[in-house]
């Protein structure tokens, strides 16, 4: 078999190895399911009403929000791919893959893929509660389907970066915590949950042009229109550099540990 | 392996250690806690780097052919480098796959070892429910899922119950009628008699001695007295009883053993009479003796003499 044969191969066992250990751990499944949906559920309810004021006539918050949470969503749990990393690297079975004639970068790639299905599963239960509490895609499915692509690749790219802080934190505790420091500023600095217009001018540079809010803005435009300009083509450029440049120096740590 | 040397830091894992290993053979890696043998053995499976010297494995080199190595080692220890989350049977088939077999290979595979390894009962259970002993075999039977060249078993019993242990053993023995190449590391000296055709003793590092069991033995001379007392609670007090009364029976070389209260001693000529010589001593001091026999060398006692340790080693 050749190597690209064996990787997708390899990838797919990882891969199904990793969802086995969210089906497996059922209060882990449980609170990364509740904890977004929580979140959509309290900025309506308790922030929509004041940030309503702060949005151009006409649209809802809770249209504005969602494509934006999703992108905080998928971010937020980004840190996840660094945690079940570093708590693979801490345990014996590590060992038995390093030492096997499998495709080394397997490991890597079978814990992102895993990280994305989760996260395409956890997306769908937000849209779904988006649409309880009135929530609605305005444009055709296949710019609804580019929204949560653009969203999804963003996810992942976030994946390898956090596969790298793995082989740099000591121990899955560190990873997360490295992980919220990197990611809190990102998210909260951005178009996410309010207008960037409504930011001190000297942090509106930063916020506007911050790949979260690139990939909410994208997203947003996407979802409930609005002009797309060139806010999707620049969050594809992000991901693809984040997950190329990432990606490599993380499979580059994990061949030298 | 050849002057392999392994740093920690300032600590010397492995210092300039060689070792030369025959395909079909069994070859025992004998050593304490902290001499080096998990160490080498990660250097030869690529899991670990090395400072200086080369390591090869059937003549591809550790570093620079690491895939070729990978793929005709397997690796067992333990560690049990296995998935506590998924099942019996799911850990080997997984494996399976990534060691390139066909799904549905792999899977009638996994059956076949889960039945030799008596964990048939088991195997749809995760493995955090299994026991110390079922773990073992499962990381075993994970080694051996592609009839691997060469096997390294690091320390395969250490921990378990005697019913585990010869499990393992009769496993072991199997190996080697098969011909597999297998390095066997212990700190069992029983261990490596039993399964080993040849013994490398290590130390610190280094390889201090090698030989056939029969060989080592030899080494370590003749007949020799085992002498056990009832510990009084001061060690320094006993031991100088002990030296007293073997001077005092004409007698020389006292060691201490591996556990406290033991000595062994030397006996050149007439065991028989340096026997009772001692005992009749000893009844006169009124020493309290556990256990005094004449017996032949062991590996335990090669083990001492090699490394010079006596009680202020014992580390279990």
């Amino acid at each position: 078999m050749n190597r690209g044969a064996r990787l997708i191969g390899d990838t797919r066992t990882v891969t199904r190895r990793n969802l086995w250990h969210f089906v497996r751990q059922p209060d882990l499944l449980l609170f990364s399911t509740i904890q977004p949906v929580m979140f959509v559920l309290l900025f309506v309810f308790v922030f929509g009403g004041a940030i309503e004021t702060s949005l151009p006539p006409g649209v809802e918050y809770v249209d504005y929000l969602l494509p934006g949470i999703l992108v905080q969503s998928v971010a937020f749990r980004a840190s996840q791919t660094a945690v079940g990393l570093a708590e693979d690297l801490q345990r014996g079975v590590m060992d038995r893959f390093r030492s096997m004639p499998m495709t080394r970068s397997a490991v890597l790639t079978g814990r992102t893929f895993a990280d994305l299905v989760r996260n395409t599963v956890i997306l769908a239960l937000m849209i779904a509660v988006g649409y309880v509490v009135g929530f609605s895609f305005q444009n055709g499915p296949v710019e609804a389907a580019g929204a949560i692509g653009l969203i999804l690749a963003f996810g992942y790219a976030l994946s390898w970066v956090f596969a790298a802080i793995a082989f740099v934190a000591k121990g899955a505790e560190a990873a997360q915590s490295a992980g919220f420091v990197a990611i809190f500023p990102l998210v909260f600095a951005s178009s996410v949950f309010v207008p960037v217009d409504t930011m001190p001018s000297w942090l509106q540079g930063f916020a506007e042009n911050n790949p979260v809010s690139v990939t909410a803005d994208a997203a947003r435009s996407l979802s409930i229109g609005g002009e797309i300009g060139t806010a999707a083509v620049e969050s594809i450029a992000w991901s693809a550099g984040i997950a190329v440049v990432v990606g490599a120096v993380a499979v580059w740590q994990y061949q030298r540990i | 392996m050849d002057g392999v040397v392994v740093r920690f830091g300032s600590t010397t894992a492995l210092d300039r250690f060689d070792l030369e290993m025959e395909p079909g053979r069994i070859l025992g890696l004998l050593g304490p806690n902290g001499s080096g043998k998990t160490t080498a053995v990660k250097v030869l499976s690529t899991l670990q780097r090395h400072d200086e010297g080369r390591a090869r494995v059937f003549g591809f080199d550790v570093v620079n052919d690491d895939d070729e190595v990978r793929s005709r080692i397997a690796l067992a220890g333990q560690y049990a480098a296995v998935d506590e989350i998924l099942t019996g049977r799911q850990n080997l088939a997984m494996f399976g796959e990534l060691f390139g077999m066909k799904r549905s290979d792999a899977a009638d595979r996994a059956t076949e070892l889960l039945e030799r390894f008596d964990l048939r009962d088991a195997q749809d259970r995760q493995v955090k429910t299994y026991s110390g002993g079922m773990r073992r075999r499962l990381d075993l039977a994970s080694a051996l899922l592609t009839d691997p060249p060469l096997l390294f078993l690091d320390e395969p019993t250490t921990g378990l119950d005697l019913r585990s242990r010869y499990t393992i053993w009769d496993v072991i023995g199997d190996l080697a009628e098969n011909g597999a190449t297998v390095l066997l590391t212990t700190q069992y000296l029983e261990e490596a008699d039993a399964l080993a055709d040849r013994i490398a003793v290590m130390d610190h590092g280094r390889v201090i001695a090698t030989g056939t069991p029969a060989e080592l033995k030899q080494q370590s001379g003749g007949l020799g007295i085992r002498l056990a007392l009832v510990p009084s609670g001061d060690d320094e007090a006993d031991h100088s009883r002990v030296c007293d009364a073997v001077e005092r029976a004409e007698l020389g070389g006292v060691q201490a053993g591996r556990s406290v209260g033991t000595w062994t001693i030397d006996v050149d000529e007439a065991p028989l009479e340096a026997v009772s010589r001692l005992a009749r001593v000893l009844a006169d001091d009124g020493v309290e003796v556990r256990a005094l026999d004449l017996r032949g060398p062991d590996l335990d006692d090669v083990f001492l003499r090699l490394t010079g340790s006596g009680h202020e080693t014992r580390d279990r």
